[in-house]
């Protein structure tokens, strides 16, 4: 592999004897081809990460209103009142909620995908899958507040077929309810897994695309119930693929403050916490101290992730 | 996992692929009818009469013009730079064998595996310690941060396809880097990058989590249609921007789909 540039061409110009340099000098071309990229991460993002660790461990006084800038846990002990752990939980209930259904939704169109559909079905829906992905997810939440609608299309088809009731049983529950349709926690979950669920499907769907049909065949010619080998050769071979969907479906639900405005309740969430402490309340530090929390809970999720192979197929 | 001979999928997963699929589309539909609706502050259904009235309505909003304009400005300017950032770190990363390689590759996605609203407010208490005024540049800074792995993950894939040979062999007929990289490089790597910036820019466009706190007075099209949201009257305005906003995104995304799954098939050996 190592090949020498020949002495000859190498002095003709300038430029010649640039890439020489960089050829025999490998270290100094890969700092410099870093150098720029690691400025704008390294220093920049993960400085900025850094300094949202260290302003939650500074406090708001309370009669200036000012930040002081000297250490104390006290604005981290205030996690401890229960009106604001609870919104660290129902957040991650719902992210995990959200997670879950993606994950049962994404299966059986990332399945067939993999394994019945012809490659011109398989580009189609692949595409389909994938434009939504890359499309403003405002707008796409947008169609649900219309959807949702006490006229709107669900209540008027629910209607029809006579199901209303249903949906007023759903809203009078004690978790999921709400005071209407478009404002309730059940909607919310609805619309982050309408939202989410692309995300999902794309691994998954390669994850499957690895796994042998000889596998199956074999398991089949065994004796074992489709359901078994579903049980227990596609879904652990599956596993790397959801899991990796599933650091995108938890990640974008946990810090996402958009959507409780539009279809939640008055409870609130880790996102919209964090943007009115910074924004109307100008308390930063204990802005900072839900993004720490929201920060420790992904890192924890990731290295769980990394555990499971999901880096790998991402 | 497709291949000759494979069985022919059940009614079961075919109903729920089918209804996964109306679940993702039935929606975009949605936005469609009441764009056209004659109501202005209410989504019955069926609609009671159609119009075109909100079109104009929303075309002559001058902050709508103002929203787009900007939003294509960022999209534009943190394209451009990310695939510079995006490009080099890819060229550092593939193949090279370093310590703190992995680290490298771990802080490109970190932007994007993160909440969005961890970047927003990181980036947004650094500005305001470095008491920059914020503005354009402070929300392409924001949209650069998650852009560079999109362009970094197009262009791994394509250079771990690519004979790592060509390079070498170019070096050893005498071209001078620039002439490899001209010659034997951009080729190969041009479509990856076009789609890479495509996705890029489309993603910076729609961005609004990360944007909300690092712009300043200033409004992008996802801030404006937030904005809009609210109002009590001509609720299909937001419709129609919401069309506008999937147009301007649609056809670029298409062919960015269309460019890399085309050498995908070609290219492979």
């Amino acid at each position: 592999m190592s090949v020498t540039t020949p002495e000859g061409s190498a002095s003709t110009s300038s430029l010649h004897r640039a890439s020489a340099f960089f050829y025999r000098h490998p270290v100094v071309k890969l700092l410099l081809l870093l150098l720029p990229g690691l400025l704008w991460l390294g220093v920049l993002y993960l400085g900025s990460l850094g300094s949202i660790v260290v302003y939650s461990f500074w406090s708001l006084e309370e009669f200036t209103g000012l930040i002081s800038k000297r250490f104390t846990t006290s604005t981290f002990a205030q996690l401890t009142d229960p009106a604001n752990y609870e919104i660290v939980i129902r957040t991650v209930g719902m992210a995990a909620a959200v997670s879950i259904a993606c994950a049962v939704l994404a299966f059986p169109i990332a399945y067939y995908m993999a394994r019945y559909a012809t490659p011109r079905t398989k580009t189609f829906l692949y595409i389909a899958v994938i434009m939504p992905l890359w499309s403003s997810y405002l707008v796409r939440a947008l169609a649900w507040r219309s959807i949702l609608a006490g006229e709107g299309v669900l209540m008027w088809t629910l209607e029809r077929l006579g199901l209303d009731g249903v949906a007023r049983a759903i809203l009078g529950a004690p978790i999921v309810g709400g005071p209407s349709l478009v404002q309730s926690k059940f909607s919310l979950f609805i619309v982050y897994v309408y939202l989410w669920l692309p995300f999902m499907i794309l691994p998954v769907q390669a994850a499957l695309e690895r796994v042998p049909v000889s596998f199956l065949e074999a398991s089949n010619d065994l004796g074992a119930h489709p359901w078994t080998t579903f049980r227990r050769i596609v879904l652990p071979l599956a596993k790397p693929g959801l899991v990796a969907g599933s650091i995108f479906t938890f990640s974008l639900t946990l810090g996402d403050f958009i959507l409780p405005q539009i279809f939640g309740t008055s409870e609130f969430y880790l996102g919209q916490m964090v943007y009115v402490q910074q924004g109307v309340a100008g308390n930063l530090p204990f802005a900072a101290v839900f993004t720490s929390v929201a920060m420790v809970v992904m890192i924890v999720y990731l290295s769980i992730a990394k555990r499971a192979g999901a880096f790998e197929a991402l | 996992m497709s291949g000759p001979g494979a069985p022919r999928a059940g009614l079961g997963l075919k109903l729920a692929s089918g209804f996964v699929f109306l679940f993702l589309y039935f929606p975009l539909l949605i936005i469609v009818l009441y764009a056209f609706t004659t109501q202005s502050s209410a989504f019955t259904f069926p609609p009671p009469g159609f119009t075109t009235r909100w079109f104009s309505t929303a075309f002559a909003d001058e902050d709508m013009w103002e929203a787009v304009r900007l939003s294509l400005t960022v999209a534009a300017i943190s394209t451009v730079i990310a695939i510079v950032l995006g490009g080099l770190l890819a060229g550092a990363v593939y193949r090279a064998r370093f310590f703190g390689r992995n680290a490298v590759a771990f802080i490109v996605v970190l932007p994007i595996a993160l909440p969005g609203i961890v970047t927003g407010i990181a980036l947004r208490s650094t500005m305001s310690l470095g008491d920059v005024g914020f503005g354009l540049w402070t929300i392409v800074i924001g949209h650069v941060t998650f852009c560079i792995v999109i362009v970094y993950n197009n262009l791994v894939a394509r250079l771990r396809r690519m004979s790592p040979n060509v390079v070498e062999a170019s070096a050893d007929l005498g071209a001078s880097g620039m002439q490899t990289f001209r010659f034997i490089l951009l080729p190969n790597l041009a479509t990856a990058l076009l789609a890479g910036g495509i996705l890029a820019f489309a993603l910076s466009f729609d961005e609004i989590i990360v944007t909300t706190f690092t712009a300043g007075q200033q409004q992008t099209l996802p801030i404006y249609i937030f904005s809009i949201l609210f109002r009590p009257r001509a609720k299909p305005v937001t419709n129609v921007v919401a069309l506008l906003a999937i147009a301007i995104t649609f056809f670029p995304i298409m062919l960015a789909q269309i460019l890399t799954r085309d050498t995908a098939g070609t290219r492979s050996r």
